[in-house]
């Protein structure tokens, strides 16, 4: 390292790190809606994350899917206004709204021009009150979904992820596919669609982020009246699923060159205590960047994919600590046995002190940039209510993750990492890899 | 219909979204050595992307050497003669930063975000990475491996992705832009470490490469610190001259079928040679542009929308797609869903009946009025992405544009005329310099 010149040493050597520099006010409206909120007013729009529990976690089991269908059907006429009339006045006004339907939430993504907020408001306000639903938009885009069903019945991932949904949730909720399949979705309804609407989009289960030109007096008003009219209650939550998959392979036969690798276990909840600690291991097995023990393995000294990756899936109930990637028929087998063996090593021996110290160093400078722009903000702040984060976490999170000891974090690995439990699914026609077919 | 994100992904990888241009007036330098500097300063968020874009990508390749752009964008990360591997990977980690590269046709660009304290450390190691890379024969080997690997997980693993690397062939005769990005898989496999080297040395240079940086940056100490740093490097003697093998009259309409047992849907695409956006010259681009969301922008009141999805219910999903920032000639496709029962011969009549009558009627000017609407908003919505913004600068320096022309972009939109579309169509839309695609699930004759 003879010409790293004095700025990096010098960077290398300053452990401080940035604070966000956002100021989140907690609002609440006339009608006792609260929200989260970044003002700032250099640029003259707001971005609006609405987020509401429940997601396609809460459909009946036989209208699986109708939920996904509804959040496409929201921009397809709503009040006196038919499908190409909506889009219309949305254009001129050039709004965005994004739908999207989650295992556990439906979300709704907005962003409004303060040259004509008011009116933007009132196109949102009729689609989540008074969708048409309408026979021509319900079976167009019911055909699209069909189609979107059929591509992914032949795409080597969504075939993975299928059959591991399938492998460790069985009929729960959390097993089905949220796209929902040919039969369900083919058996679909208008009145379903409405009826699905009402489940969905409860005012006592949404959480809501806003950031942009916009003050808090505005926002509240904004809010009663977007979201106001909107039903309170609804059904049960669904509880946490049974597991009973333990380690091993399962081949799923797919003809294609190159194979794909899901794999995981059950993993710890997002309230738990050890969650911030398995959060920091998960960086060094699997996370972002190209240092993580998985990244380095197999594809830095192997070569034998392009891309590897870990993460933990945080459910309402159920907490899963995931890997994938994807190698070449002839290689898997000996990828599989890499990623095993670094599941066996972790577990066995926890992390190094200056994989620990790295770790945390990124961490705590990534988290002040996350804060970019009025769109991120907003997504990051609906989250944080979404999983329940106190608003001042943003100023203490990383003394938190400073705070992580080396015997914490190891033991944590212990607990979390379980090369007994660990079940990899492989679709493809991997050479000398073992496993029951399917 | 807001669905048509998955389905486009089908076939429409290269597609670009509509082109934005930026509020905040870059800042634009030039060093002695020759290095182009363009600041935008946005500092709202304590967040900086520092990224050098090379004047080469894929297009620039020599013959029979396809892939060695993105192979030694690779090799980028495995080392040079000040650090070594990992090592620069380590350092942008240990501040928060993310980093990473990419290669397309007219470019190769390298990038990190960081907290803007951290500027003058990137803009080190960057400057040491433009004339020291140092790699192993192991090295070479092992990305290789990587690399197949990439285009295994992209492109052969995905009938759409092979199909939309046929028709690219099939457009362009003789100009590069018909061979992949990633490379053709024989031709990868032979890259010897040579052919690296000489490719590595010929082209990284100030003299041949763009600065951007975005964010919470003064422009003015963004100069004294490059001046600092990617100033003592010596610019090349080589006269940079992107001068690719240019189009021959296209003569004959093409047509290409395809039939995989993975492709669960039928469906039809079609694409024109089109001109791109040139320097000071930009109208032609920016009615081609408009034509595309005419024909096929978001929503159901686009033209095929309205007639292939509501009207003759021939197509269940339509889109269109031009992609104006470009070294040279691009591409304008057009993409259609058949409705179960509807074969793709029929389909393709009636799309040909849907752009004779488009050329004969005319673009509504209410319609027109919305997508202006459109285009307006999202210049304003595009200014809460710095780094969106830098990167969409250094796109269009490395594809032949200046400032002023990404500056000037939003008035060029603004004064398009329905004429002026029409007209556009009426050039773009000829038969014999097209490539029609039909995708089958399996082996057929219809």
């Amino acid at each position: 390292m003879k010409g790293i010149a004095a700025s990096i040493a010098l960077l290398l050597a300053s452990a401080a790190c940035a604070l966000a520099a956002v100021d989140i006010q907690e609002i609440e409206s006339p009608g006792g809606i609260k929200a989260w909120l970044v003002e700032d007013h250099s640029i003259p729009f707001v971005a609006l994350e609405l987020r509401f529990r429940g997601g396609t976690s809460i459909e009946p089991a036989d209208k699986q899917g109708g939920t996904y269908l509804m959040t496409g059907l929201f921009e397809e006429g709503a009040g006196e206004l038919d499908a190409a009339e909506f889009q219309k006045r949305q254009e001129l006004l050039a709004a965005t709204f994004g739908f999207r339907a989650y295992k556990e939430v439906v979300s709704v993504s907005a962003k409004f021009l303060t040259e004509n907020r008011d009116e933007s408001v009132e196109l949102l306000r009729l689609a989540l009150h008074e969708p048409r639903f309408d026979e021509e938009p319900f079976e167009r885009v019911r055909s699209q979904v069909l189609a979107i069903i059929a591509d992914m019945a032949t795409d080597p991932d969504e075939i993975a992820g299928d059959a591991f949904n399938g492998i460790f949730f069985g009929s729960h909720p959390y097993g089905r596919r949220i796209e929902g399949t040919a039969e369900t979705v083919s058996a679909l309804t208008r009145q379903d669609m409405a009826a699905l609407k009402d489940e969905a989009l409860r005012k006592d289960r949404v959480v809501v982020g806003a950031a942009g030109d916009i003050s808090p007096e505005e926002l509240g008003l904004l809010l009663d009246r977007l979201l106001g009219g909107l039903p309170v209650g609804g059904g049960d939550l669904p509880d946490a699923p049974e597991i009973g998959v333990g380690a091993g392979v399962t081949v799923v036969d797919f003809d294609t060159p190159q194979s794909v690798a899901q794999f995981g276990h059950e993993g710890i909840l997002q309230d738990d205590p050890d969650f911030l600690a398995a959060y920091v291991l998960n960086e060094i097995m699997g996370g972002s960047g190209m240092a993580s023990r998985l990244f380095t393995s197999v594809r830095e000294e192997r070569g034998l994919t392009y891309g590897a990756y870990s993460y933990l899936a945080s459910l309402r109930n159920q907490g899963l600590v995931l890997g994938y990637f994807a190698s070449s028929n002839e290689t898997m087998a000996e990828a599989v046995e890499v990623a095993k063996d670094e599941w066996e090593r972790i577990a066995a021996e926890g992390v190094t002190a200056e994989e620990l110290e790295a770790a945390k160093k990124y961490l705590t400078g990534a988290y002040p940039l996350r804060f970019d722009g009025n769109s991120s903000i907003a997504r990051i702040m609906a989250g944080m209510q979404f999983d329940h984060f106190p608003i001042d976490y943003v100023q203490y999170r990383n003394d938190k993750v400073m705070a992580l000891t080396l015997n914490e974090v190891n033991r944590v690995a212990r607990r979390i990492y379980r090369p007994d439990k660990l079940h990899f699914v492989v679709v493809g026609q991997p050479s000398g890899l073992g496993g029951e077919a399917q | 219909m807001r669905f048509g994100i998955r389905i486009l992904s089908i076939v429409l990888a290269l597609a670009a979204p509509l082109q934005l241009s930026a509020a905040e007036p870059a800042v634009e330098f030039r060093l002695d050595n020759g290095m182009q500097i363009v600041v935008i300063e946005d500092r709202r968020s304590p967040a900086v992307t520092h990224i050098v874009f090379y004047r080469v990508g894929a297009a620039d390749e020599p013959p029979g050497k396809s892939g060695i752009a993105h192979f030694v964008e690779h090799l980028m990360f495995r080392g040079t003669d000040e650090y070594g591997a990992g090592e620069l990977q380590e350092i942008v980690r240990s501040i928060g930063g993310t980093q990473g590269a990419f290669t397309s046709q007219d470019k190769t660009a390298y990038y990190q975000r960081v907290a803007s304290e951290h500027l003058e450390a990137m803009m080190e190691l960057e400057a040491v990475r433009m004339d020291g890379l140092l790699v192993t024969d192991e090295d070479i080997e092992t990305e290789r491996g990587v690399v197949l690997e990439e285009r295994n997980e992209r492109t052969d693993s995905s009938p759409d992705a092979l199909f939309s690397e046929q028709r690219r062939a099939a457009l362009f005769l003789n100009h590069p832009y018909g061979i992949p990005i990633i490379g053709w898989r024989h031709e990868i496999e032979t890259l010897s470490r040579d052919d690296i080297f000489d490719f590595y040395r010929r082209n990284y240079a100030p003299n041949n490469a763009v600065l951007v940086v975005a964010g919470d940056v003064d422009p003015a100490e963004v100069l004294r610190l490059a001046e600092l740093h990617y100033g003592p490097l010596e610019a090349s003697p080589t006269e940079f001259r992107r001068e690719r093998r240019q189009e021959p009259p296209h003569l004959a309409t093409r047509r290409l079928s395809m039939s995989d047992p993975r492709v669960a849907q039928p469906y039809l695409t079609r694409a024109y040679l089109a001109p791109e956006r040139d320097a000071g010259d930009q109208t032609t681009a920016a009615a081609l542009t408009i034509l595309a969301e005419v024909l096929g922008g978001g929503g159901i009141n686009s033209v095929l929308s309205q007639e292939l999805e509501l009207g003759t219910e021939a197509a269940i999903y339509t889109s269109a797609s031009y992609r104006g920032v470009s070294l040279d000639d691009t591409s304008f496709s057009l993409f259609a869903l058949p409705k179960e029962g509807v074969t793709l011969e029929e389909l393709e009549q009636e799309l040909d009946r849907v752009i004779a009558e488009f050329l004969e009627s005319g673009v509504d000017e209410a319609h027109l009025e919305r997508i202006k609407a459109q285009l307006r908003a999202s210049w304003i919505y595009a200014q809460d992405d710095a780094n969106g913004l830098g990167m969409h600068y250094g796109q269009a320096i490395t594809a032949g544009l200046t400032v002023q022309d990404v500056e000037s972009w939003q008035a060029v939109l603004e004064g398009v005329t329905a004429q002026d579309i029409v007209e556009a169509a009426a050039q773009l839309f000829d038969p014999s310099r097209s490539v029609t695609g039909w995708m089958m699930p399996e082996e057929s004759s219809s």
